[in-house]
């Protein structure tokens, strides 16, 4: 009995390796169509925000570390703002969308998951959370966010990359008033 | 109608009026005759004007063409400042797409390795009284491509391993990790066992108190790794199943330990393969902060060929964090069918605890405070006192939320003939 369930175990194993192969890189929506969708359809040119020295202390205490780019693009139209950003959840960066609509979170949405623990944290019953939450002045989430066990780095990942959206907007948002 | 004749003295009155109006006119034309400019002056008051307005022209002129030579510089700077933006936005991109390069184009094996880990040391007061780096664990992984990826951890336990030393070097998680697809993963090599709260995730800044909780130390037994393979299938709305057949356990039959679930763990060490294990795993994680799950396993002989001795293991629990209120349950039970374990009441070994928390954010970070109570038994299954019981209350103290400064005090009792070991422990625990 044993001898057989080992032998049907190595067959599943080879097998296994033999189906087609499929990419890690879970693709949840195509960023360009999150961003047409933010906008209804029709995105508006992007546009590009320098990171000036001035805004790099506080992206450095949102993020922990520098982000290590120059500029960042974004779409805007009247008070509303599409970010496109990438975070690093335990190894691999998670491509997350994020919309912010006269300062609050309108809709956050992993795009491209790349982590092979926390996929729990594409699905609305955790994005939800997001929606509506703003910046406190000490570049905190306006209300908490509870988190996925087994799923805290990936949790992680995503609370900052929408606190560093809404600091995004509130920038250039200032630089229209 | 006779002609009225006009009398003298009328006359006289007359000019009399006249002489008298012409007197009073006399001085005021002469003072007007005074006051007017002579031609003279006025040709000088001209003049003087019309230098005024030539220089007024002038001086139109000269600000005209500095208008013109204004705009002009306008013109240029405009210009300037857009051939500076564009090879701003040239140096912008190039610079990105050399970023971009670094960070993914060059497929160098460095940039597809990545590193983590996590360690703690404690200090444990009471029968111990002792320092101890308990375990240093380096993370390696490494990503072949797209779909197949190696994780790894190797653990020093205890800061020295070696001959006559008190720790073990060991290999903790070696295996290779294959996507089917975007629901379906499949494992091959020596990994984790889907099983309890800490048995996947027991870095230490993920949970409370020092030292990992008893029951699932010794009954479970968390770190419980094996070698095997697996299958893990997601479900839409937080529901994940988990299959895995792996090396078994292999207790003792005879001394002290025998029929003890954690002295059966070979570690994958020239572990024998007479008997695998068949793990499966149902977990719910559809709610933020909340995790249900339930796991079983199956042994046709815990002793590898000794005693034949089957073993079934089920476990249950919840994991909750809603907000800065927290919740930790769990149920272990092993029952062991044959004789020889019968005799020692070890056929029936059993533990749970359960885990209230409450964290928030305090200056400087965040900290939690918790108690546990702690109930197991590794001979449930003997007329004898067997059971043990601890409870443990304490501290946790992020400053980061990868680094934990911790503190709790356990009071323990022991079966009939142990002494309890009531202390206090202090720790300090980061991961990376």
């Amino acid at each position: 009995m044993q001898f057989c369930l080992r032998h049907c175990i190595l067959a599943c194993v080879m097998l296994t390796l033999a189906l087609p192969a499929a990419s890690a890189k879970d693709v949840y929506q195509d960023p360009s169509a999150f961003v047409a969708d933010a906008f209804g359809g029709a995105a508006p040119e992007p546009k590009l925000l320098w990171v000036t020295r001035k805004l790099k202390p506080r992206v450095r205490e949102i993020l922990d570390r520098n982000l290590g780019q120059l500029r960042i693009r974004y779409w805007a139209r009247e008070s509303r703002t599409v970010w496109i950003l990438d975070e690093i959840g335990k190894t691999k960066p998670i491509t997350t969308g994020i919309v912010i609509d006269n300062g609050q979170i309108a809709q956050l949405k992993p795009l491209v998951y790349r982590e092979s623990h926390g996929w729990e944290v594409r699905y609305p019953f955790f994005t939800d959370q997001f929606i509506g939450l703003t910046l406190n002045n000490d570049n905190k989430l306006s209300e908490h966010v509870d988190g996925i066990s087994g799923a805290t780095l990936s949790v992680s990942a995503l609370k900052r990359v929408a606190r560093l959206a809404l600091y995004f907007d509130a920038q250039v948002s200032a630089k229209h008033d | 109608m006779p002609k009225r004749k006009t009398k003298p003295w009328q006359y006289a009155s007359t000019i009399t009026i006249a002489v008298a109006l012409a007197c009073m006119l006399v001085p005021q034309t002469v003072a007007a005759a005074e006051k007017m400019p002579s031609p003279e002056d006025m040709w000088a008051v001209i003049q003087a004007q019309q230098r005024q307005i030539a220089d007024l022209i002038k001086r139109l002129d000269i600000t005209d063409g500095k208008i013109e030579a204004t705009e002009h510089k306008v013109e240029v700077t405009e210009q300037k400042v857009a051939e500076t933006e564009e090879k701003v936005e040239a140096a912008g991109a190039m610079i990105e797409e050399t970023h971009a390069q670094n960070a993914s184009g060059g497929d160098g094996w460095w940039q597809r390795t990545s590193l983590g880990g996590y360690g703690e040391m404690h200090y444990n007061g009471g029968n111990a009284d002792e320092i101890d780096f308990h375990r240093f664990v380096l993370y390696v992984g490494h990503e072949f491509n797209d779909r197949i990826r190696l994780k790894s951890e190797i653990e020093l336990e205890h800061s020295i391993a070696g001959e006559g030393k008190n720790g073990e070097v060991e290999l903790e998680q070696a295996f290779v990790e294959f996507d089917i697809n975007d629901q379906n993963t499949t494992r091959a090599g020596l990994f984790l066992i889907p099983v309890g709260i800490m048995n996947e995730t027991h870095e230490p800044p993920t949970f409370y108190g020092v030292e990992r909780n008893p029951v699932e130390k010794n009954i479970i037994p968390t770190t419980w790794w094996e070698g095997g393979v697996s299958w893990a299938t997601r479900f839409g709305s937080g529901f994940s199943v988990d299959l895995a057949a792996h090396s078994g356990l292999d207790v003792p039959d005879t001394g002290g330990n025998a029929y003890k679930i954690r002295s059966g763990r070979k570690k994958v060490s020239k572990a024998p393969a007479k008997d695998l294990a068949y793990t499966g795993r149902v977990k719910w994680s559809g709610m933020p902060g909340v995790e249900v799950a339930v796991t079983g396993q199956y042994q046709g002989d815990i002793t590898q060929g000794n005693t034949d001795t089957e073993a079934f293991f089920i476990e249950a629990h919840t994991n909750i964090q809603r907000g800065p209120f927290g919740l930790r349950a769990l149920y272990a039970r092993w029952d062991l069918n044959g004789p020889e374990p019968k005799m020692l009441g070890r056929d029936e070994q059993y533990g749970w605890y359960v885990e209230p928390s409450y964290r928030t954010e305090v200056p400087g970070g965040e900290a939690g405070i918790f108690v546990r109570y702690n109930e197991y038994d590794m001979a449930a299954g003997g007329m004898g006192d067997s059971k043990y019981t601890e409870t443990s209350f304490g501290i946790n103290y992020w400053p980061h939320p990868d680094v934990v400064l911790k503190f709790d005090y356990q009071f323990q009792n022991a079966p009939q003939g142990e002494a309890g070991d009531d202390r206090a422990n202090l720790g300090v625990g980061f991961q990376f």
